[in-house]
């Protein structure tokens, strides 16, 4: 798809842009000390904490992310949602009132509030850094996917944007303007996504036959292999139209490729019928070729409207009770009529030639209702319907490290030292579970309600909820792409200022034993942030092509196996010893990472590697890294329990 | 409410979402096919679920914090309680 530049949308996000900076510069004036930069002096109300909870974790994951996988898959995207709230129930119940009572500016304050030990500070500090660094990749190739059709700016300009403004935001006054800055996209993020759901519940479906862009999807046939030329011949459309023979790379594929009278070359999907026959229903292309020329449907891509672009896609094929419109829809008729109807989803298949030249291939899935709402269509979650154990691994320990990962998150940690007592953190996390759950119920409306809104890019699933936001107004496009851009600038804030804390603190305070005062701790977090806001640029230009909420996973997997074994056993388990506790760090914090990178996931998608190469059976390390954590802890902590009285080691 | 009562809540309240989580897991897991009925109003079963975990969280999260708010009030009314939540 080519997205031009909308002025209303350019002038809402400079707008949401500049009022974010002003406000960080004009808090700025009150953050002068290292308390007031880390945690605000303790000082923000329980609710505007709560909101920034929201703003701090509803990240380019959830909001981009989520409606995506929704909007291409159906259901499943939606478990992401159950995890990531599940995830606040540990926070809650587990982990909020001892996390204000133990730390005061980081979460490596917390574990090593009993033991005053350089190893934990130190290891918990190299934790925080290593997940933070996960979770800002990408929130940085989120921005840069949102920039691009918004803005027209290519990939990296958007990723240098939004590093240069948070780094602004944090270097400015840290935590106060930092909460603000999250408060106020927590708060608009949730308002313009009810009215967005507000507004697709009041068009309700309509049946079409191909997407907003008003190209009908043709469909050919029937034909069978030995009259599919003839056929073709005695047809009025297609008499000049001729069939591409096959080579080796598409001889094995579902498609057929004809050439049109002006000479482009598109392709058809195959659907088989009974007694050999079979239709061609119309397929979408896009091809690289080895002198970096890249065609659509068969002719060069274009850059301006009208020229040859790929079709915007997503449409509802038939309605319950053969209706062509439902008009407005309640909460519940709106699941209940897309049970009964027909969604067109589609699906990707590459195909590489002999001479270099790649073609990516988006074809049309006709799909029920019933299945699109059924858990379980998504690659990752085969394991739902798979009868394979080892793929039922894979997504338990997927949704274990979803529950236990939220609680161990660094960013989401060091908010809890932004309010005055237990009962505020306790407050401001029922604050958090309240607007995030509102929101993830609302992603299932908005992802499904993207999937047949005929707006949907096939090569973005990213810009799903913008697209369909523009499908309504455009002035709601405006507004959304402008609280997602600020949605990543919230979640980096955070991420930064976490990992300054984590290097001023812990790594330099600690490790290194640098003395500072109070001036220079500030003065040292704000280098760090810069120094990571850079790093994160780099990185995020670098992992461009990354899939968000696979990336995402990724830090919650580390954060569950690393972080969370400590905090619970700190808190839970008497004879914890700091060894056991630097043990249980390092082995969740390796392993997880050493998993990762081993595993078929990161063989196909970073390394470009066959699957079979991976050396470890499944993806998701957590259900066999957090344990891990827990075991290597309660092991350690045995061995190294103190000689003298093992009662006065608990206390 | 007693302090070893405000201390057991929040575990009780824990173990009853993990109750509900394992219970969507499991079915997902073991009894896919169960996702796919429609008990109600014509939504299947994978959605009623979905949305009732949410519902399910704030709604713990609520008597987490009315409870946490009656033992506040009970510590600040008679001070050799102390600080509940320590």
């Amino acid at each position: 798809m080519i997205y031009e530049p909308s002025v209303l949308a350019v002038l809402v996000f400079f707008v949401f842009v500049g009022i974010t900076l002003g406000l960080s510069f004009w808090l700025g004036r009150k953050a002068r000390t290292s308390e007031g930069y880390f945690s605000a002096h303790g000082q923000i109300p329980w609710f505007i904490n709560g909101v920034a909870f929201a703003g701090d974790y509803l990240s380019a994951a959830s909001f981009l992310g989520i409606c995506g996988m929704i909007a291409f898959y159906g259901y499943d995207g939606f478990l992401y949602s159950i995890g990531y709230l599940a995830g606040w129930i540990v926070a809650l119940f587990i982990v909020a009132e001892p996390m204000k009572r133990l730390g005061k500016f980081t979460f490596a304050d917390a574990l090593n509030a009993r033991f005053d030990s350089p190893g934990i500070q130190t290891a918990a500090g190299l934790s925080t850094l290593v997940v933070s660094v996960f979770y800002l990749i990408p929130q940085m190739v989120g921005a840069g996917a949102l920039v691009t059709p918004l803005l027209g700016f290519p990939q990296w300009v958007g990723v240098v944007l939004v590093g240069v403004t948070v780094i602004l935001i944090v270097v400015t006054a840290g935590m106060v303007s930092t909460t603000w800055v999250q408060f106020l996209k927590g708060s608009l993020l949730v308002i313009f996504s009810a009215i967005l759901t507000l507004m697709l519940l009041a068009r309700g479906f309509e049946t079409a036959e191909g997407g907003a862009d008003g190209h009908k999807l043709r469909t050919l046939g029937p034909f069978t292999t030995e009259t599919l030329a003839e056929k073709l011949a005695q047809s009025e459309a297609t008499k000049q139209w001729s069939v591409v023979a096959a080579n080796s790379a598409w001889e094995k594929t579902p498609f057929v490729r004809l050439k049109d009278e002006e000479g482009a070359v598109t392709v058809w999907k195959k659907e088989e019928k009974q007694g050999g026959e079979f239709f061609l229903t119309e397929a979408q292309s896009l091809t690289k070729t080895p002198d970096g020329t890249i065609l659509v449907n068969g002719l060069v891509k274009g850059k301006k409207k009208g020229e040859p672009q790929l079709h915007p896609v997503g449409h509802v094929s038939k309605l319950p009770g053969g209706k062509k419109k439902t008009g407005p829809l309640g909460f519940l008729s709106f699941f209940s009529t897309l049970q009964e109807s027909e969604v067109v989803l589609w699906s990707k298949k590459v195909v590489k030639e002999k001479d270099d030249s790649v073609t990516t291939v988006y074809y049309q899935k006709p799909t029920p209702g019933s299945q699109v709402l059924r858990p379980g269509e998504h690659p990752r979650f085969k394991g739902i319907r798979s009868n394979d154990p080892i793929d039922k691994l894979n997504f338990l320990s997927l949704m274990l490290a979803l529950f236990c990962g939220t609680a161990s998150l660094p960013h989401i940690l060091i908010r809890y030292y932004t309010v005055k007592n237990e009962s505020a953190a306790r407050k401001s996390t029922i604050v958090g579970i309240v607007t995030i759950g509102f929101f993830y119920i609302l992603s299932l409306y908005m992802g499904l309600g993207a999937m047949t809104s005929g707006s949907i890019d096939v090569t973005n699933s990213n810009m799903a909820a913008p697209l369909l936001a523009r499908s309504i107004a455009e002035w709601l496009f405006a507004a959304i792409s402008a609280i997602a851009f600020t949605t990543v600038l919230g979640t980096v804030s955070g991420l930064i200022l976490a990992s300054a804390g984590a290097v001023t603190h812990d790594l330099m305070g600690q490790l290194l034993h640098v003395k500072m005062n109070d001036a220079e701790q500030v003065r040292v977090a704000k280098i760090s942030s810069v120094v990571v806001g850079v790093v994160a640029i780099i990185l995020g230009i670098l992992f461009k092509d990354m899939n968000v909420s696979y990336l995402v996973g990724w830090a919650f997997s580390v954060a569950a196996s690393a972080n969370l074994p400590s905090l619970i056993m700190l808190l839970f388990w008497k004879k914890t010893t700091r060894q056991g506790i630097i043990a249980a760090l390092v082995v969740g914090m390796v392993s997880s990472l050493g998993w990762i990178l081993l595993s078929e996931d990161t063989f196909t998608k970073v390394y470009g590697l066959d699957a079979e190469a991976a050396l470890v059976p499944f993806s998701q390390p957590g259900i066999v890294t957090i344990p891990l954590g827990f075991l290597v802890l309660i092991c350690v902590s045995l061995i190294t329990q103190p000689v003298s009285s093992s009662a006065a080691s608990s206390d | 409410m007693s302090e070893s009562r405000t201390h057991r809540l929040p575990l009780v309240l824990f173990g009853i979402y993990l109750l509900l989580y394992g219970g969507f897991i499991a079915i997902n897991l073991y009894a896919t096919d169960l996702m796919e009925l429609t008990p109600f109003a014509g939504v299947n079963l994978a959605i009623w679920y979905g949305f009732g975990l949410i519902i399910a969280a704030v709604l713990l999260a609520f008597i987490y914090g009315v409870a946490g708010s009656k033992a506040n009030d009970a510590s600040d009314a008679d001070p050799e309680n102390g600080e509940v939540s320590q």
